[in-house]
């Protein structure tokens, strides 16, 4: 089972969700993917020991000059432009290579090379009450934040991990497509303002082009407007939980402590968000919580 | 010599457009005898690397001075590499860049002018 937690707005709480609902349900053994590799934060709230490392790179073009001859076929079938070939001389841009291996196979001169270019690291261990945690974080600068995230959901440093809650990055860009790809259920966490609206829109088309079942999470109830009420009404997206507004729970957050640890109320309330994701998604709940 | 000129309409009056790698047109003109021909930039829609793509595009026709607003990294290291001249122009015509061009008014470009860009933003308003 993989959950992932996703939101299109920033900053509306999918952390907040992630690590509670992980905290929640200690007893179905969770894995906790961090997978917001630009600015992974969860692990200041679970506190992993990190034991197990993994360098994440990818391969990109390096031309042996002597052998060019400047043809410009590696240019021509770069769907990227991370290759240019002018006045005779082949640049190539390792930023915007996706690592394909297009050029190197169209060299008629077979004068391309594949480097390794590292990217950033995978890091694991245990966090607290035992839950298992994995994260990636993206070197500094670097922007392909999708390899490093691939590699992350095909790394298995923890065998059989029988629910996987996969915390996603802001947005709709590629890495958020790489995150939620292969989930079985999206949670996307908004909050009922007019912000949080346009983005969980966006978010829900999203999941709905992956053809993936989801369902909405409210937090900072209480605020804001009815639009992101009227707009799951219509578009039949199950709001699962909601979370109100309240400054202890913000005071809380902002002291590096999950919602479930300083209220602990709210461990049924995250019970019940996994049991109706279950349901939702025709699962039958293998144990006891 | 070959200039080109970023532009939004691909006419020899249109306005410059400040934008190199995702402009919607360039003007290429004979500095010499003035005759141009507006050319669709291919990159103004591309997913990244529009920057190195609309300077290969160039210098595969021969263009030997860019006027433009801004120049990215990646379109500098590339028109540099090709050894073609950039020039910003604020704004105004396409003729009119040409001509302070011509006039030596205009600010030869001798690094990027604009930040890095690259695909896949949209992390969304107000990232906590």
């Amino acid at each position: 089972m993989i959950i992932a937690v996703a939101s299109g707005k920033g900053g509306t709480g999918k952390t907040t969700v992630a690590t509670s609902l992980a905290l929640a349900i200690l007893g179905s053994s969770p894995v906790i993917l961090d997978c917001d590799v630009e600015a992974p934060n969860a692990h200041l709230f679970l506190k992993p020991q990190f034991d197990q490392r993994q360098q994440v790179s990818m391969l990109i073009p390096e031309v042996n000059e002597s052998g060019c001859t400047g043809c410009g076929r590696c240019a021509e079938v770069c769907q990227f432009h991370a290759i240019v070939v002018l006045a005779g001389k082949v640049l190539v841009f390792p930023e915007l290579c996706h690592g394909c291996g297009s050029c190197g196979l169209n060299c008629p001169e077979e004068a391309i090379l594949e480097v390794s270019r590292p990217l950033g690291v995978l890091e694991a261990g245990t966090a607290m009450d035992g839950i298992r945690f994995a994260h990636g974080v993206l070197n500094i600068g670097e922007p392909m934040a999708v390899p490093v995230i691939r590699q992350l959901k095909l790394w298995e440093p923890f065998p059989n991990g029988e629910v996987v809650i996969r915390d996603v990055s802001p947005g709709t860009s590629c890495p958020v497509v790489e995150s939620i790809r292969g989930a079985d259920f999206v949670i996307l966490v908004t909050e009922p303002t007019p912000f949080g609206l346009h983005d969980l829109r966006l978010a829900a088309q999203l999941a709905r082009d992956l053809d993936l079942s989801a369902g909405v999470v409210v937090n900072r109830d209480g605020i804001g407007d009815a639009g992101v009420d009227e707009t799951c009404r219509q578009e039949g997206l199950p709001i699962l939980m909601r979370i109100p507004f309240d400054r202890r729970i913000g005071e809380a957050i902002a002291q590096g402590r999950t919602l479930v640890e300083s209220f602990p109320e709210y461990i049924p309330r995250f019970r019940e968000l996994y049991t109706r994701i279950l349901s939702l998604t025709g699962k039958r709940q293998k144990a006891a919580l | 010599m070959k200039v080109a000129i970023s532009a939004e309409q691909p006419q020899f009056e249109a306005e410059l457009e400040r934008r190199f790698g995702r402009c919607a047109y360039f003007v290429l003109v004979d500095a010499e005898t003035r005759e141009w021909e507006s050319l669709p930039n291919p990159a103004v829609e591309a997913r990244g690397g529009a920057g190195t793509q609309a300077a290969q595009f160039l210098a595969d026709r021969g263009v030997q001075a860019v006027i433009s607003g801004d120049f990215g990294p990646n379109a500098y290291a590339a028109l540099e590499t090709a050894g073609i001249h950039m020039y910003t122009a604020r704004g105004g015509r396409v003729s009119e860049a040409l001509e302070a061009l011509l006039a030596e008014q205009l600010e030869r470009v001798t690094g990027a002018t604009s930040p890095k860009r690259h695909q896949g933003g949209g992390r969304g308003f107000g990232r906590g």
